[in-house]
This record gives C-alpha cells, sequence and structure tokens, in this order.
C-alpha cells in the first residue's frame, strides 16, 4: 500500500502531507527564532541605563539586503505559480533570480561581518578610548581609522547617518600604549553576541534555503516530467520555507539595524 | 524480522520489492518497524547505561571516597579516576550524564519514537509515516547526538558536569570541553525529536484510515499526538538557548553571564547576560519534557488496560480533552521550577495556579483509568500488572509533587532528595512500568512469540519491591534537609560533623538518614539484577518464546492486531476501514468479547 | 493554489500574479517608509519601536498573507499557528513579566 496524500488533497483536511509537515515546521521554527527575539528583549531591557548601542550596524547595507530578499520572495512564489501555469522555462528564469539574491544577501552579510571584526575598540594606558577600523599592522603598532573619546559611553548612542559615518582620520597607536583590545566580534557587547547569533542562525537558513531550491532549479527537470503535480508541490514547499526566511529577516531588520 | 513471517497466512498479496539487500532493510531503512525496533533497542541500550551510571553514583554517596568495586580498574584506565575513586568531578559528571541520557537518550527515544514509530500508524490503519525518510533522518540525527554525548565522557576534563540543566554561568565557567560537546550532542538530539514531531503530527492528522475518525482513535494515538506537540513548539527554545550557550563558551559572549562575574578571577568577558534568561528557556522546554515523559506511557496503560479488563477504558472523551489540556497547560507552568530565584508574589502567584491547574486533568486521566477497572475480567498477565503498579505509582509521583508546585512548601523542599524522590516516582516506577508493559504486549505483534510470563512476573515484582526501597526512604532524606548533587552523599553536613567542629547539631543530617543511603545501594544493586531476568526474557524469546499462535493473541480491539506478524512492508494490503471505536470490548450479544475496529458489521 | 482542480486556468493564476506585484511594490514602500521614520525624532524612543514594529508586522501579513497564500490556508494550518502564537506570546510576555516583578523590598537601582 502506498502512502497516500503525497501529492492528491485529503478531503476532511484539505492538505496534502508536505503542506501539513512544512506548516509544522515552520511553526517550531516561528519558536525557535521568538526564543531568540525574546533574549534580544530581555538583554536590551536588561541592560544598565545608556550602555545599549544604536547606530552600530551601517542601515543602507540593511536596507539593500531587505529589498533584495523581498525581490527573491517575489520571484519564489512567481517561480511556483509558473509551474502552475505548466511553464517550466519561466520556473528556471525567476528561480535563477531566486539563487542570485541569496547569493548576493550572504555576501552582503560577509561583508558587515567582516567590517565588525575589523572595527575595534582600543583601551589606552592612559585611560583614553580608541575606537575605529584597523587599517593596518605595523611592526611597533597599528593604524585605526577612527576617532578618540574618553567616557566609552560616548560609543553607543550614535546618530549614524543613513549612508555610514564619513571616514575619520587615521591614528596611530603603538602596541606599547594599548592597555586592552577587542574587535567588534560577539564577544564586544551582548548587543554584537545576539546580533551576530540572530544574524547567523539566519543566514544558515539563508543557505539551506538556496540549497534545497537550487537542487530543484538544477535537478528538476527530470521529475516535472515524471510527476509535475509532484514537483510544484516541492517547488511551494522549498517556497514557504523561504518566505519564512524573508520573514524573520522582516523583523531582524528594523530590530536590529534600525531600533 | 523484516521478511520472516512467524505465522502463516494466506491470501495476503505483498507489493513485490526487490529485495533491499542488508543495509537498506535494517540499516539505512525508511520502514516505520524497523526504525522503531532501532529506537527501542538504541534507548534500551542508552537506559541500561543510565542505570550504571547511577549504581556507580550511588556507591560513592553510600560509601564516600572508597574505589568503586568491580570497575574501579576500568574507571581508572578510562577516565582517569585516580585509584578508582569517584572524586567530585566524576560524579558531578555522571550525575549530569544520567540525566540527560535518562531523559532525552532512553525514555523519550523509546516512549515516543520506538512505540510510536511501531505501533501508530498501524493503529490508524497508514502504511508508513508521513515522511518515512525524514524518519530516518531522525534516527540517525539521535544516534549521533548519542554518540557525541559517549564521546564526552573520554575528552580530556571528562563529560559535562553542571547537571542535566546546565545552568550558567556554572556550565560556561567549566574550563573543560565536555559542556560544549553536550551542548553539540543537545542541539543533534532537538533536531532529531522535531523532525518526529512533525512526522507524527503529519501522520496522524493525514494519514488515517477511512472510518478512523478522530474520536475512534486509540487513546494511545492522542497520547503520541499531543507528546508530539509538545515537542514541536517546547523544544526550539532550548536549540536557541543551547546556541546562546555555545557562543558564551566557544565564542566567549555573555549571554548568560552577568557584569562582574568572578571565577576565582574577574572575567575577561562583556558580561550584560543573564543567568536567568537560561533558566527561563531551559524551563520552558523542561516542564512539556516531563508531560512528554509521562503522556506515552499513559497511552500505554490505556490500551493494556481496556485489554485485559475486557472492557471499554471509562471516560474516553475525558481522557481525550485531559490529554489536550495537559499538552496546552504545560507550557505555561514552567517557572514553579524557579520560585527559588527571587521571583515576584505576582508572577509567583500566576505559575502556583496553572501548576495547581494542571494537576487536575493528571487526576481526571488517573481516575478514568482506575475507574476502568471496575467491573472489568481482569487477566493478570505481566503487562496488566505493570499497568496496574503504574496507577499508584504515578499517584504517589503526582501527589508528591503537589507540595513542590506552592513556593511556600518549595521553599524547604526545592534542590532536596524529595525533589529526587518525587520525580523518579513519576518516571521510574511510573513511566518505565508502563514501557515495561508495552514492551511484553507488543512482542508478539513484533515477533510472532510472547514473552516468558514466569520470567515477566519474577521482574515485575522484584522491580516493584526495589523501586520502593530505592525511592521512598529519599522523601524523609528531602524533608530533613538533604540537598542535591552531593557528591559525598551530604557527609559533610551531618550532625556528626557539625558536632565535630563544634557547630550546632540541630540541622544535622541524622545518622539514621545517612545510613539509608546503603540500603538504597543495596535496593539500587537488586533492582539492576532484577533486570537480568528481562534482557534474557528479551532476546531469548525472539527465538525461543512460546508461539503466539495467532495475528491477536491478546484478542484486542485495535488495528495494529489486525495485521499479519509481523506486519510486511506497507502493513496493509488495501486501507482497512474502521467502523467502529477502538475498545468494543465485552459488547452484549456478540459471539466474541472483542470486536477489532475494521470489521464490517454483519448485514 | 493546490486546492484548486488540477488545471488552474491562465486567469486564476494570472490574476494572483497581479495580486503579488501590488503585495511586492507595498512591501518595497513600507521598507522605505521604515527606514524613513526610523530617523524620525519622535518625542520618545518606544514611539520609534512601536512605528517600526507595525510596519513590520504590516510587512510579516502581506509575505504570509499572500506569498504564503495564509490568507485562503485551511482551518488545521490555521490552528497549528493558533497555537503556536499563543505561545510565542507566552514565552515572551511571562519571561519579561518574571523579570519586572520582584518580592517586596527588593533593591534595584
Amino acid at each position: 500500500m502506498e502512502i497516500p496524500y503525497t501529492t492528491e488533497i485529503r478531503k476532511d483536511t484539505g492538505l496534502y502531507n508536505a503542506k501539513v509537515g512544512i506548516w509544522l515546521f515552520l511553526a517550531s521554527e516561528v519558536m525557535l527564532f521568538g526564543a531568540l527575539f525574546s533574549s534580544y528583549i530581555l538583554l536590551r531591557v536588561g541592560a544598565p541605563e545608556g550602555y545599549w548601542p544604536h547606530g552600530w550596524l551601517t542601515v543602507w547595507l540593511g536596507t539593500l539586503n531587505t529589498l533584495v530578499l523581498i525581490t527573491s520572495s517575489i520571484t519564489t512564489v512567481m517561480a511556483w505559480a509558473s509551474l502552475k501555469m505548466k511553464n517550466f522555462g519561466s520556473f528556471k528564469l525567476y528561480h535563477a533570480i531566486t539563487l542570485c539574491c541569496a547569493v548576493c544577501f550572504l555576501c552582503i552579510k560577509s561583508y558587515e561581518y567582516h567590517d565588525k571584526f575589523i572595527h575595534n575598540e582600543v583601551t589606552l594606558k592612559d585611560g583614553r578610548i580608541a575606537d575605529g577600523h584597523l587599517v593596518k599592522k605595523t611592526a611597533d603598532g597599528i593604524v585605526l581609522e577612527g576617532h578618540f573619546v574618553t567616557d566609552r559611553k560616548e560609543l553607543f548612542n550614535l546618530a549614524t547617518p543613513f549612508l555610514g559615518h564619513p571616514k575619520h582620520e587615521e591614528i596611530e597607536i603603538k602596541n606599547s600604549e594599548i592597555a586592552t583590545m577587542s574587535n567588534y566580534g560577539p564577544a564586544h557587547h551582548t548587543y554584537n553576541a545576539i546580533y551576530f547569533t540572530l544574524t547567523g542562525l539566519h543566514a544558515l537558513h539563508v543557505i539551506g534555503g538556496a540549497v534545497v531550491i537550487f537542487y530543484l532549479w538544477a535537478f528538476g527537470a527530470k521529475m516535472w516530467k515524471e510527476d509535475p503535480e509532484r514537483f510544484t508541490n516541492r517547488v511551494e514547499i522549498s517556497g514557504l520555507f523561504w518566505h519564512f526566511v524573508d520573514l524573520v529577516w522582516i523583523f531582524l531588520f528594523p530590530v536590529l539595524y534600525l531600533l | 524480522m523484516q521478511t520472516a513471517h512467524a505465522i502463516p497466512h494466506t491470501g495476503v498479496h505483498e507489493e513485490h520489492h526487490e529485495d533491499a539487500g542488508f543495509w537498506r532493510t535494517y540499516i539505512f531503512s525508511t520502514d516505520h518497524k524497523v526504525i522503531g525496533i532501532q529506537y527501542g533497542v538504541t534507548s534500551l541500550a542508552f537506559l541500561l547505561l543510565g542505570f550504571c551510571l547511577m549504581l556507580m553514583m550511588r556507591w560513592q554517596i553510600a560509601h564516600p571516597s572508597e574505589r568503586v568495586p568491580l570497575v574501579g580498574g576500568l574507571l581508572e584506565k578510562v577516565l582517569g579516576a585516580s585509584q578508582g575513586k569517584m572524586d567530585p568531578q566524576l560524579y558531578n559528571s555522571f550525575g549530569a550524564m544520567h540525566g540527560t541520557i535518562m531523559v532525552f537518550l532512553a525514555i523519550v527515544p523509546l516512549a515516543f519514537a520506538a512505540f510510536g514509530n511501531y505501533v501508530v500508524p498501524l493503529m490508524i490503519g497508514a502504511p508508513d509515516m508521513a515522511f518515512p525518510r525524514v524518519n530516518m533522518a531522525s534516527y540517525q540525527s539521535y544516534v549521533i547526538g548519542g554518540v557525541i554525548m559517549l564521546v564526552s565522557f573520554f575528552i580530556p576534563g571528562g563529560a559535562a558536569q553542571a547537571g542535566w540543566t546546565s545552568y550558567s554561568p556554572l556550565a560556561t565557567s567549566i574550563a573543560t570541553n565536555g559542556q560544549t560537546f553536550w551542548l553539540i550532542g543537545m542541539v543533534f538530539l532537538i533536531t532529531s525529536s522535531l523532525l518526529g514531531a512533525v512526522n507524527f503530527i503529519a501522520t496522524i492528522i493525514q494519514l488515517r484510515a477511512p472510518g478512523m475518525t478522530w474520536m475512534r482513535m486509540p487513546f494511545f494515538v492522542w497520547s503520541q499526538f499531543v507528546t508530539a506537540f509538545l515537542l514541536l513548539l517546547a523544544f526550539p527554545p532550548l536549540e536557541a538557548a543551547g546556541i546562546m550557550q555555545l557562543m558564551d563558551k566557544v565564542a566567549h559572549t555573555s549571554f548568560f553571564l552577568p557584569t562582574g562575574l568572578a571565577v576565582s578571577t574577574l572575567q575577561n568577558i562583556s558580561g550584560g547576560g543573564s543567568p536567568l534568561l537560561w533558566q527561563h528557556l531551559f524551563w520552558f522546554l523542561g516542564h512539556p519534557e516531563v508531560y512528554v515523559l509521562i503522556l506515552p506511557a499513559m497511552g500505554i496503560v490505556a490500551e493494556v488496560i481496556a485489554n485485559n479488563t475486557r472492557k471499554p477504558i471509562w471516560g474516553y472523551k475525558s481522557l481525550v480533552y485531559s490529554a489536550m489540556t495537559i499538552g496546552f497547560l504545560s507550557f505555561i507552568v514552567w517557572a514553579h521550577h524557579m520560585y527559588m530565584t527571587g521571583m515576584g508574589i505576582r508572577i509567583a502567584t500566576f505559575f502556583q495556579t496553572t501548576t495547581m491547574i494542571i494537576s487536575i486533568p493528571s487526576v481526571i486521566i488517573l481516575t478514568c483509568m482506575f475507574l476502568s477497572l471496575w467491573g472489568g475480567s481482569i487477566r493478570f498477565n505481566t503487562p496488566m500488572l505493570f499497568v496496574m503498579a503504574f496507577l499508584p505509582m504515578f499517584g504517589i509521583g503526582g501527589l508528591t509533587g503537589l507540595p513542590l508546585g506552592f513556593n511556600f512548601s518549595d521553599l524547604h523542599l526545592h534542590d532536596t532528595y524529595y525533589v529526587i524522590a518525587h520525580f523518579h516516582y513519576v518516571v521510574a516506577p511510573g513511566t518505565i512500568f508502563a514501557l515495561f508493559a508495552g514492551i511484553y504486549y507488543w512482542y508478539p505483534k513484533m515477533t510472532g512469540r510472547m514473552m516468558s510470563e514466569f520470567w515477566g512476573q519474577v521482574h515485575f515484582w522484584l522491580s516493584l519491591i526495589c523501586m520502593n526501597l530505592i525511592f521512598q526512604p529519599m522523601f524523609a532524606q528531602g524533608m530533613a534537609g538533604m540537598i542535591r548533587r552531593m557528591s559525598d552523599g551530604g557527609a559533610n553536613y551531618t550532625a556528626a560533623h557539625n558536632s565535630q567542629l563544634g557547630m550546632d547539631v540541630i540541622g544535622g543530617l541524622s545518622p539514621t538518614l545517612m545510613h539509608l543511603h546503603v540500603w538504597i545501594l543495596y535496593a539500587a544493586v537488586c533492582l539492576g539484577l532484577a533486570q537480568i531476568p528481562f534482557i534474557i526474557n528479551f532476546f531469548w524469546s525472539i527465538k525461543h518464546g512460546k508461539p503466539a499462535g495467532s495475528d491477536n493473541p491478546w484478542h484486542a480491539t485495535t488495528l495494529e492486531w489486525q495485521t499479519p506478524t509481523p506486519p510486511p512492508h506497507g502493513n496493509f494490503a488495501k486501507p482497512p476501514v474502521v467502523y467502529r471505536g477502538p475498545y468494543e470490548y465485552s459488547v452484549p450479544g456478540h459471539a466474541t468479547d472483542f470486536t477489532p475496529q475494521n470489521q464490517p458489521d454483519n448485514a | 493554489m493546490s486546492d484548486h482542480t488540477h488545471s488552474d486556468s491562465h486567469d486564476n493564476v494570472a490574476h494572483h500574479v497581479r495580486r503579488y506585484l501590488y503585495v511586492f511594490a507595498a512591501l518595497i514602500v513600507g521598507t522605505v517608509f521604515t527606514v524613513w521614520a526610523s530617523y524620525i525624532h519622535f518625542p520618545s524612543r518606544e514611539i520609534n519601536i512601536a512605528v517600526a514594529l507595525v510596519i513590520a508586522s504590516c510587512k510579516a501579513f502581506l509575505v504570509a498573507g499572500f506569498f504564503m497564500h495564509l490568507v485562503s490556508e485551511k482551518k488545521m494550518i490555521y490552528g497549528i499557528l493558533g497555537f503556536t502564537a499563543f505561545f510565542f506570546v507566552g514565552l515572551m510576555a511571562l519571561t519579561l513579566w518574571s523579570y519586572g516583578d520582584f518580592p517586596p523590598f527588593t533593591v534595584t537601582h
């Protein structure tokens, strides 16, 4: 006896199996990201007054990434709609764009991560704090494109313009002057920690979704010929996952970048 | 077992499949019955391992700093225990791993995945689970997680030491890598559970046979359905927390580490984190998890009672609605594990209220089971004995939970041996007894042979007595103030020790209480010995047990007994049609005292 | 939509395609609007947060409702998601509440 309702619809529920399966899975993903968002709120509410950062991320890059994902969302649904209209060629075109958007998103994200890892906060022995991007390391010191502050609190509430800060001057610091130095990686502040964790987990989901869509895009012709309805359903299921990934970003972007 | 037929039968059309070879049939199978048995055997092995860890811990508690007998040499050579004695670090790692292995590697896979996988598709008349390959992936993920947990014993520094609850900052501050392995292992185990949960829910929603309406499903299927929902929605926050704790350990973040944390010296961390956050996220899973442990067991109890009283379960609708209510409420009671964290009055009241409310459906379920015995024609076979013992044992466990549910009494009892006694009563002579019952009960369907009834009864009586001898004294120890997780068994807090130090003797643990440790150790050893007949019985009966004689030796009504033995690939030649509810026993006027669900009405 | 008969008429899906394009446009507008609103200095930060979350929720509703076809999904799916939403809110609300609730006489600087 074969497993029923893989493509045909069960009458009393009105659904085929994989549809139920993917929504159940997405429900669990809602709880996963929901727990992380709850943690974000708790960490932010618990931070001492004036010590929760604002303006540490480049808004125009985040906006671009948002637009990229929204584009991939419409191409995803259009890819499925093309298959519903029996147009395999359109499906291939739309999902090719989806995959390009995925790669684009990940590239921009990588650039943003890199930016954080070369952004350093240096506490000097005389009490000043230097903050900026590492330009180069010399034999006896480092060169930062940044500025000095006296109170660490000044580094937190930044009124960063949309296109990012204008470039600072280059400042040289000798190794002998440095008391402590750390980059803006996850260990720097709980904000960075939750930023990297949330966007990192999201990026893993982007990769996962892209891999599945790539598999269907590259190797789908055979199943399309043998069982077009089953293939269309598979594309729908992978599309639902992709839309969920976009949904998470719709909340991630304002929460991390704008607020 | 896949292709051999213990019961000869005629006229069954099997689909023609090519002989899949050993690997595809037994190792990389997508058949729910094979996967169920794989889960069953693996989880029973972990159950034994968890038990052995406990035995060594109980030795240490009863005889602190003495060389562990029999395995002392092994501990010395393999785990670096100096002179074969358990030092506190080893004790703590055994404690943490005993809990982790028992909960996540033994009971849940056995109760939910093993029994669920084998029985549920058969009970609802389905050919397999909705997503067979996802099913296989879920088992493989479980094995990988288990292997990672096992490997963690052998790395430098040993396994995780911060309890199965893995509280930060302790879990993050311990310098060794055991915790990291634990977290990675948990990610695999959680993934396995999530995949399984998706499969179960989709299967039960979509693959019920024609005529199998929701209210005609056996209660076991309902309990698995609710359990799957609990796993689906409660595990992800723990996965999130696990990822964050992993970040704390590996990337040196401070999700759960507060500002100003000092572990002998001030830690070089960003601070700003919250240890309470970990507790909230852990217990958000932790509480539904205990209902995951008990609900499948309640399902098995219902099936065995109906079958062995030859009458329907009393209050089927109440059972179903109670199970759903328990599932729903279990998500909003979690902070009763956190009464001692400085909660305010309002929030504590909220959680006390929901905790008290959730005891109601549990009592309803137990009451329905008890009432089902009334007027029954009871057959006292081994499954029935285990199930009848479940009822008072779970009753004790459940009732002793009530003082823990109120924060004023929990003030005294939190983190004492009372808590250990409470939860072991619900899980050990509770759930595990129901699981034993399930093994004895469904064994003839899997193998075509019965397990030895005599040795089953020996196993039962010895286990029942020993379980009570082990856990009853712990209530007294806990109420006297003996704290959990002490590697010397409380030796530092004895009245004798206090008087030696010139301190107040009142409030110290009395010699009687301390001596109970020795009695508990003897009982634990006897409990271990009592499992030997079971293990031998289990393996020996596969080939030498009394033949079941028919596909339905228990004369049961549910669909899994209406298949050939063992059920072939695809289970049913064509979809069975269901005409009635699951417990049509002793219907007046019928020739037989049971009517299978798929038997057509006589014209 | 998979609940229709096997052969969807071109017009049927074509009508949906137009809807998708409208949603796409709305999402772009929403994004621009969110970014613009984040630079407005409202009297308190809470208003910024509220505005951003409201816009995000609208965008999410559009994606979930139309791209994921939730506006015309089956009751079973609504049921599953309903429970999920309840528990998600429960997790967030109860955890936050427990942070804000202290025993009497607790000192909080």
